[in-house]
């Protein structure tokens, strides 16, 4: 009773945290000194990128984790880790482009190499490439297994791509040139906004992850239904006629 | 002898589908079972689950005293299993296939010659790749490689199809040879008049389970009501 | 774990010295793409020069693609896989046997390469030292992570196309580390340079554990 009170009021009440964001990100919150209008981002891109990087990411590996380890495998993480990745991946193609978006004006281009930028990337074609892997014909369990192991290894490789990343441009002249430091000062109402904007969209991902996940169970349950009804159908089979 | 196998109401699933529905089967070291039935019944089901390839739904399953459902691997070095497809590397000869093979199981790798000798591939054939034999002379390949390994339990899926007379006659042979010396056999076939002569039991399969069982040609077997 | 993995290797380099596939496709395709390279980038070789070390990787990288396809390809038909099944080899030792075997041949590959560099792209070897390592340290690695992510890219038709995807991403650093590795090795200045080797050692050594760990799960598919 209590879990479907929760589930059910996540959609509502995330709705109204970003909506609550949006007025006073858009409306009341002053504009920056330098960025004019453009820091009005500040309250989209760094939670879209914490949601993505973060809880994404670690969510779908730490239910991949569950379904590898033998005492907690159930097709239930598979399917959360699943529906994790999936919305992750919205999330992260957002990341990108409010980024790009908002360094347009500071840098004069779409798209610079920063290590930030360029590690999100990868971590987004990391993500396609799950599921990519999803989509291969497979059953349950092996297709559950495989990807599993991929988002394991996807997590162990984000630390290794990420510093690589930083070391090619740290180590090549004039990187910082091109990167100017897009924080603006925070203060005040700007930091609530900011802390809050965290909450709605950490909120509208969970939402968003519970509706995903609940199509995915509906497929499985079509599966797992009728052993025994397939188990009849299968000795009838040599029946005589 | 003690029992090789004993199944009761096996049932096994490949992802949804219910090969197996509900198998008893009773086997001692020693005997032959021959598996009849037609295509889709679920004989080459059931032979790949003696050798702990396909895992257990419900049921029991005991191969060689080893419960299936815990751990399977325990059983596959003690069996040897043989398909159309011999299961062989094409670019490497009947010799180095052998010999690759006896070592990866930790046996004698001198076995391989004598073995293929046994099934009359000695010479020349024994020295070409595999790709250029004839599809009688790979599957006689798969039997060297049974004789080689001596498994306490031998799977035969349709063993005789597409084989010459003196292959088939061998293929019986090879089978007594292997029951006298304390192995059990399941053989699955198309062909009863070849197969029903080597066997203690003969069973019928359908919609993946048994559905009938009498005694086999080969004298001493039991009746398993 | 390591009788098995030698008598993998041995089985897989017999079969690949047999049949050939390495010399007569990859070698060639590996070749081919630094002339795609050449026309590319135009005649002028100054910039080839200049671009030579990630463009002798990309190439390496390319190739490894359709090694590590080869390698897998190797266990043959699904009766072969099953029937090497009953003969109880640890899963380790068979993933460390098809690594290592792919390792020699990228190592060939690499060799022939960086011949072809250095007569196309008029580049010159300065440390012979750090050439050998930039070259060693990747080969380990890229074979590692090929066999790993073959193995999860489900059958040979899948794998064809799904493996490129899968394991090009996570390859990316290989490729970073070792371009300023081999350009410092061909005498061009390169700031830290032992730092990138340390991370293709890393990378070797992170790939070999977890193939040991994985694929033997991911093979009981």
């Amino acid at each position: 009773m209590m879990r479907t009170a929760l589930r059910k009021s996540i959609g509502p009440l995330s709705a109204v945290l970003v909506a609550v964001t949006a007025w006073l990100g858009l409306v009341v919150t002053p504009p920056d000194r330098d960025q004019g209008d453009y820091v009005r981002l500040v309250y989209l891109h760094p939670a879209l990128a914490w949601v993505a990087l973060y809880v994404a990411f670690g969510m779908a590996a730490v239910c991949s984790l569950l379904y590898l380890w033998k005492r907690t495998r159930s097709l239930r993480f598979d399917r959360l880790a699943a529906s994790a990745v999936e919305v992750g991946v919205v999330f992260t193609l957002l990341t990108l482009v409010t980024g790009s978006i908002w360094g347009r004006p500071t840098w004069g281009v779409w798209w610079t190499w920063d290590a930030r930028l360029t590690s999100t990337a990868v971590l987004a074609v990391l993500f396609l490439g799950y599921l990519a892997l999803r989509r291969v014909p497979a059953e349950a369990h092996v297709r559950a297994r495989r990807s599993a192991v991929f988002a394991l290894l996807a997590a162990v490789n984000v630390p290794i791509i990420h510093f690589s990343v930083i070391w090619w441009q740290t180590l090549h002249q004039g990187a910082t040139v091109l990167n100017p430091n897009l924080s603006p000062t925070i203060h005040g109402l700007m930091a609530w906004t900011l802390l809050l904007s965290f909450l709605a969209f950490t909120l509208l991902f969970a939402w968003m992850v519970t509706v995903r996940y609940e199509i995915e169970t509906l497929r499985g349950d079509d599966e797992q239904a009728g052993l025994a009804a397939a188990i009849a159908a299968r000795r009838a089979e040599g029946a005589p006629l | 002898m003690g029992p090789a196998i004993r199944l009761r109401s096996a049932v096994a699933l490949q992802g949804r589908f219910p090969v197996l529905s509900g198998v008893d089967l009773d086997l001692d070291q020693g005997q032959v079972v021959v598996i009849l039935g037609a295509n889709g019944a679920g004989k080459t089901s059931l032979l790949r689950f003696l050798a702990g390839l396909v895992p257990v739904t419900a049921g029991m399953a005991e191969v060689l005293g080893v419960d299936l459902a815990t751990t399977p691997r325990e059983v596959r070095r003690r069996v040897g299993l043989l398909g159309h497809d011999a299961g062989l590397h094409e670019e490497l000869t009947p010799v180095e296939n052998l010999t690759f093979a006896l070592r990866a199981a930790r046996l004698d790798p001198t076995r391989a010659v004598p073995a293929l000798d046994r099934v009359g591939l000695a010479g020349r054939p024994a020295t070409t790749v595999l790709g250029r034999l004839s599809a009688g002379q790979r599957r006689r390949v798969g039997l060297a490689l049974l004789v080689a390994r001596r498994p306490q339990l031998w799977l035969l899926d349709e063993p005789h199809a597409s084989l010459d007379e003196a292959t088939r006659a061998m293929v019986g042979e090879l089978v007594e040879e292997a029951a006298s010396g304390g192995a059990a056999v399941v053989a699955s076939s198309h062909e009863p008049d070849l197969a029903v002569p080597m066997a203690d039991l003969v069973v019928t399969m359908a919609g993946g389970a048994v559905i009938g069982t009498e005694q086999g040609g080969r004298g001493g077997g039991r009746h398993v009501a | 774990m390591w009788r098995d993995a030698l008598l993998i290797a041995r089985r897989d380099l017999t079969i690949e010295l047999r049949s050939k596939v390495g010399i007569w496709q990859i070698l060639p395709f590996g070749l081919l793409a630094l002339f795609l390279f050449a026309f590319a980038l135009g005649p002028s070789t100054d910039l080839l020069k200049a671009s030579a070390p990630g463009l002798f990787w990309l190439a390496v990288l390319f190739s490894s693609i359709l090694a590590a396809q080869r390698s897998l390809n190797i266990e043959g038909s699904v009766a072969t896989r099953e029937a090497n099944r009953l003969l109880g080899l640890d899963p380790a030792g068979v993933f460390l046997g098809k690594a290592a075997a792919m390792a020699v041949e990228l190592l060939v590959l690499e060799v022939v390469l960086l011949l072809g560099i250095v007569l196309l792209f008029h580049v010159a070897v300065a440390s012979w030292l750090y050439v050998a390592a930039a070259l060693l340290l990747p080969a380990i690695g890229l074979s590692a992570a090929g066999v790993l992510y073959g193995s999860l890219a489900g059958g040979a038709t899948t794998r064809s196309t799904l493996l490129p995807i899968l394991v090009l991403p996570v390859e990316a650093p290989v490729l970073i580390a070792a371009s300023k590795s081999l350009s410092r090795g061909l005498g061009v200045a390169t700031a830290g340079a032992e730092r990138w080797l340390v991370l293709l050692a890393i990378f070797s050594v992170v790939y070999a554990v977890l193939g040991i760990a994985l694929y033997g799960p991911l093979e009981e598919s």
